[in-house]
């Protein structure tokens, strides 16, 4: 598994795709801190382009990159090697290439900035954190899908709408429900309804480092009280986990059946 | 001849000419108790330094009270320790501290009853419960205290300066700190409050209310429990105040609630959970202020009308306005500056082409349900947001900046 993790990755690394993908994250995180002149505002801007992009990029990149080497594959299961080491490899090695992009590209301009000793170090972590989660989540996601579907064009298909979902349409359906609720208390729901979309997740945990002001309105208190708190940050940590978990176990299983 | 003038004026200084009355532990009136039985209407006892543990001095006459640095008086069993009840006093230069917390009794450290021309001026007032309270009194000069206590809960716990049903006050340069009103007025007129600082406190940095025709200047409130009140009065001018970081789940920077006739201007707003909740206010004028970096910069119930908002900066709110429901106020902005106004400005005169609408759709779908919050600067918000603002559906038709400014706008 370590061998196949370790070609996969020294292959991604020197791609053009993956050098452009951290320079693209170097110049964005250059560009906001030149032009925001103030590291926390930047911290806030780089919030957004990172739920989008991680998310977004995983989820092409897992889908292309394992149609492309899909010989490779092949090839590599002629050797005498267990089925879960090539795939859980693979997988490993394509999505710590994009996660040290990002983590290069985007931690270097604000470590060249002293972000390390300001007040933001903490909530600069928690962001580079939250874009390593993003990025394997959905990679593992796309990987399965990609390994599910024979057809390209479906497998494409399918991952995109999948982190459309996650990215708006779940959003939307959840509004839909607190409106139409609204009569009745839905601090529980609504906690509970984040839960089950990474992206939500993360955005709830960075938002209540930098807009705290907002959240602290009436109902927002329910919310920076269960989140502020150890428990309610393991807790979303624990899922943000068990959602990078979970495509992988689902890849492991679909591995071990498949025919090619 | 000039070194027998500075030995004659040693000599002035040594006998403390100003004072009729020296109190000290070491002369023969020891107690403050004690000077003002014996002195006469329009006399000055001086206070030397030493700490006199005293309480219940009722001031009956005409006199000044003045402390040598280092006078401390620490009110014995902690009741109150000054009531006066008579015109033109002077308290200068004292500490008072360490008075006990009652449920029954407004003690203070310095009570003023029925008086007119009484000056409190540059004392420390420490772990008072009520620090100065005036009732019925006219022409006060509050200046340059220092009132600090240590509150931690508000039923158990007093208003730094309580004025009550006064005329023609200043208040000014004072420090006010952890009571659970910082300044508290009811029923008091044509007053100046000027230069203030009041933090810390529980409930209000500043509370009035039913005072007319008062004025508040350069004061500057910060990280208290619920901000700014200011209820029921008409003819308020607040200038060139801070209202800053009162934060917390009910905190704004300024609550006005039945205000009419008033002029908010050159304020500034920072970092508050709402910068101004408004309730029924009627015929005020908003103009010039900043507001920056607060969750809410205005909220307005739907019952406020006729109020003018110009020449204000908007910048980084995480929600410029928000109001309930689709009703017409007669409210009108104009000339404002909006950080997140994205018009053009074809013929470069410094004003957007575009009209700006401030209320956006996600912040009336939060007074709808306020749970909602959670889903703020989601994707799908923004591309609701994007969507309503290129065809207007839900947000109020009538509420928009028709000429906001394209730069922050500078105010001298």
């Amino acid at each position: 598994m370590w061998k196949i993790l370790k070609y996969s990755f020294i292959d991604l690394f020197r791609s053009k795709w993956i050098l452009s993908y951290l320079f693209f994250f170097f110049i964005v995180s250059e560009g906001l801190i030149y032009f925001n002149g103030n590291l926390s505002k930047s911290v806030a801007s780089l919030m957004n382009i990172i739920l989008f992009l991680c998310s977004l990029i995983g989820i092409m990149f897992g889908t292309i990159y394992y149609y492309n080497s899909k010989e490779f594959i092949q090839l590599i299961l002629a050797q005498p090697l267990k089925r879960s080491s090539i795939f859980i490899g693979h997988y490993l090695g394509m999505n710590l290439s994009l996660v040290s992009a990002f983590v290069i590209g985007t931690g270097l301009p604000f470590l060249l900035n002293g972000v390390i000793f300001s007040d933001f170090a903490d909530s600069f972590v928690l962001l580079l954190l939250i874009g390593v989660f993003l990025t394997s989540i959905f990679s593992a996601i796309s990987y399965y899908i990609s390994l599910k579907s024979e057809n390209r064009i479906a497998g494409f298909g399918l991952s995109i709408f999948i982190w459309l979902f996650f990215a708006v349409i779940y959003d939307g359906l959840l509004m839909v429900a607190l409106l139409y609720f609204e009569d009745y208390p839905l601090d529980k729901f609504s906690l509970i309804a984040i839960m089950f979309n990474p992206i939500d997740i993360s955005r709830i945990l960075i938002l209540l480092k930098l807009d705290i002001s907002a959240m602290m309105g009436y109902s927002g208190a329910v919310f920076s009280k269960f989140f502020g708190t150890y428990l309610g940050m393991s807790i979303s940590m624990l899922m943000l986990m068990l959602w990078s978990l979970v495509p992988i176990i689902f890849i492991n299983k679909s591995a071990k059946s498949k025919d090619f | 001849m000039i070194r027998i003038n500075i030995i004659f004026l040693l000599f002035l200084f040594s006998m403390q000419s100003y004072a009729n009355i020296i109190v000290s532990s070491n002369s023969d009136i020891k107690t403050i108790k004690q000077a003002v039985e014996i002195a006469k209407d329009g006399e000055t006892i001086l206070i030397k330094e030493g700490l006199y543990e005293e309480s219940d001095i009722v001031i009956e006459k005409s006199l000044k009270i003045i402390g040598e640095d280092e006078a401390v008086i620490k009110a014995k069993d902690g009741n109150k320790v000054f009531i006066i009840n008579s015109d033109n006093v002077l308290i200068k230069n004292l500490t008072i501290k360490d008075m006990k917390t009652s449920y029954i009794e407004d003690i203070s450290a310095i009570k003023i009853n029925n008086s007119n021309s009484v000056i409190i001026e540059n004392n420390t007032l420490i772990n008072t419960f009520f620090g100065i309270y005036a009732a019925n009194c006219t022409n006060l000069i509050i200046r340059d205290n220092n009132i600090i206590s240590n509150a931690v809960e508000q039923s158990s716990s007093a208003n730094g300066i309580h004025l009550w049903k006064c005329k023609n006050i200043l208040v000014e340069n004072n420090h006010v700190e952890k009571h659970r009103d910082g300044i508290y007025f009811e029923f008091v007129k044509n007053s100046l409050i000027k230069n203030n600082y009041s933090k810390l406190n529980l409930r209000y940095g500043l509370h009035f209310m039913f005072s007319d025709n008062n004025r508040y200047y350069k004061n500057r409130f910060e990280d208290n429990g619920a901000g700014v009140a200011v209820m029921y009065s008409n003819n308020i001018e607040m200038i060139e105040n801070d209202f800053v970081e009162n934060w917390g789940t009910n905190a704004y920077g300024l609550l006005l609630k039945e205000i009419k006739d008033s002029k908010i201007n050159n304020n500034l707003f920072k970092t508050n959970t709402i910068g101004i909740f408004g309730e029924s206010v009627i015929r005020c004028q908003f103009e010039h202020n900043d507001f920056m970096n607060n969750g809410w910069a205005l909220k307005f119930i739907s019952s406020s009308e006729q109020n003018n908002f110009l020449y204000n900066n908007f910048i980084g709110n995480t929600f410029d306005l928000a109001t309930n429901k689709n009703s017409i106020s007669y409210n009108v902005f104009k000339n404002n500056y909006w950080s997140s106004y994205n018009g053009y400005d074809l013929n470069k005169d410094g004003i957007g082409d575009k009209p700006h609408k401030p209320v956006d759709l996600f912040s009336t779908v939060i007074s709808d349900s306020p749970v909602a919050i959670i889903l703020l600067r989601s994707m799908f918000v923004d591309m609701m947001n994007f969507a309503e603002k290129i065809v207007p559906v839900i947000t109020p038709a009538g509420l928009e900046d028709l000429e906001p400014m394209m730069k922050e706008i500078k105010h001298d």
